[in-house]
């Protein structure tokens, strides 16, 4: 059974409120049956150093992806994992994470494609619990296992493949990477691992708003207002617009994605997963460098 | 073709992680991570004679000495937040620290792969610690040379 909404009054402004959790939210509502609390992160052992009491880890390098396709998991994949977890399909799931949730918006992202009713983000992520001085522990709790049904990936709706994008030159397109990405003067994040394209620049059209812009100093979401102030007046997109959002591999656009489609509530943003490192590998595709779309 | 030899102290941690069920290596790759000695005051005292490896997913820091002797000392800086980092600093250190430069220098490329991390870290974010092992042997041969 679904968990009551969170009512902070900062959510009642945001397209779908109920997406949302604070950290009091958590707090209060840990030992319910119903809730499971996730935990993604970009470092696959910041679980282990200390967590969410009771929270499950989640792992989207090792988990959420085929081993052998570039590819997410299938609906067994995917039934297997929740399951293991101890997540029903009518369980709340909260996803949290470091780095202002970027990897729990990933694994969010990842749960949309199979349809799970209820899932939502815990605002501010792992660095907000941890500043808020907030009960964790080292305990790997052990949730009974569950019959996840097996429901088929719906990559329809909110996620972009190659072809599409070609098509949809011309249209509203984001690039939420950094801005020497961007350009073209560097193949992968400043201080990040290579990740291997061979070519730099972006995507013809595609304007630039590093993801992060999105977040305030406490790792939360910034306020619809600020929000619409940078995607709506100064990059000029509409909400009915269509929108396509990419990085490098699908990550940090899945935070831009839940931006634009749950925050400001544009209904048809998609997700280019295969992002930069697809784009910049492939032959005779148009690419733009400099600062300018 | 056999894989070349590790020197006896990195073998010791790799039978060390291979001989434990997947499930509890990450426990003792945090482990590494805690045991990770902090710097000595003239290194932390002074970051710009640190190198940075940036293949790594989150900051490291790291320097090289090497004593009259021909051994090596290592030094390497993590921050709290990224325990996978300081995880793979931690075995580079145990395994390497004090050793000859030529024992270094010996170590294959490849030797983070034998540690039975793949499945657990993803190959991705195991090529940091093959990008430290990398800095390492070059700071070596330059400071040789």
């Amino acid at each position: 059974m679904a968990l009551p909404f969170d009512l902070e009054p900062k959510f009642a402004d945001y397209a779908h409120p109920g997406m949302l959790v604070t950290t009091d939210w958590v707090a209060e509502h840990l030992d319910d049956p119903g809730l499971v609390v996730a935990e993604s992160d970009e470092d696959v052992l910041l679980y282990e150093t200390g967590h969410i009491p009771g929270a499950v880890k989640l792992d989207w390098h090792t988990e959420l992806n085929d081993p052998v396709t570039r590819d997410y998991v299938d609906g067994p994949g995917f039934a297997a994992l929740m399951s293991e977890r101890g997540i029903s399909r009518d369980t709340t799931l909260v996803l949290y994470g470091d780095k202002n949730n970027w990897w729990a918006a990933y694994a969010l992202w990842v749960v949309t494609l199979f349809g799970h009713p209820d899932v939502r983000l815990m605002d501010g992520g792992r660095a907000k619990w941890f500043a808020e001085d907030r009960a964790v522990t080292n305990e790997i709790p052990r949730r009974p296992r569950t019959h996840y049904p097996v429901v088929g990936r719906d990559d329809s709706h909110i996620r972009a493949f190659k072809d599409r994008v070609l098509a949809h030159l011309g249209k509203p397109m984001i690039d939420v990477r950094s801005p020497g990405e961007y350009s073209g003067d560097l193949l992968h994040m400043p201080d990040y691992p290579q990740e291997g394209a061979l070519r730099g620049g972006h995507i013809p059209g595609a304007r630039s708003v590093p993801w992060a812009r999105a977040a305030a100093q406490d790792a939360t979401f910034r306020g619809r207002q600020e929000l619409e102030a940078i995607y709506e007046q100064e990059i000029g997109l509409h909400p009915d617009d269509d929108v396509v959002v990419y990085c490098r591999i699908g990550e940090r656009s899945s935070h831009t994605w839940f931006v634009l489609h749950h925050l400001l509530g544009f209904p048809n943003v998609r997700n280019y997963a295969g992002s930069w490192t697809a784009w910049g590998n492939s032959v005779q595709v148009p690419i733009a460098r400099g600062a300018q779309p | 073709m056999t894989a070349a030899a590790l020197s006896p102290r990195l073998q010791e941690i790799v039978d060390e992680f291979t001989a434990l069920p997947p499930g509890q290596r990450l426990q003792l790759l945090l482990e590494f991570a805690e045991d990770l000695p902090h710097l000595p005051a003239r290194y932390a005292d002074h970051p710009d004679l640190l190198e940075p490896v940036p293949e790594c997913q989150s900051p490291l820091f790291l320097a090289v000495e090497v004593a009259d002797d021909g051994t090596a000392r290592l030094f390497f800086q993590a921050p709290r937040e990224a325990p996978t980092t300081r995880g793979f600093a931690g075995i580079l250190y145990a395994g390497l620290d004090g050793m000859s430069v030529a024992e270094i220098l010996a170590t294959p490329g490849e030797f983070p792969s034998r540690l039975g991390l793949q499945d657990l870290v993803s190959p991705l974010r195991l090529r940091g610690m093959s990008a430290m092992l990398a800095r390492i042997k070059h700071r070596l041969r330059s400071q040789a040379a």
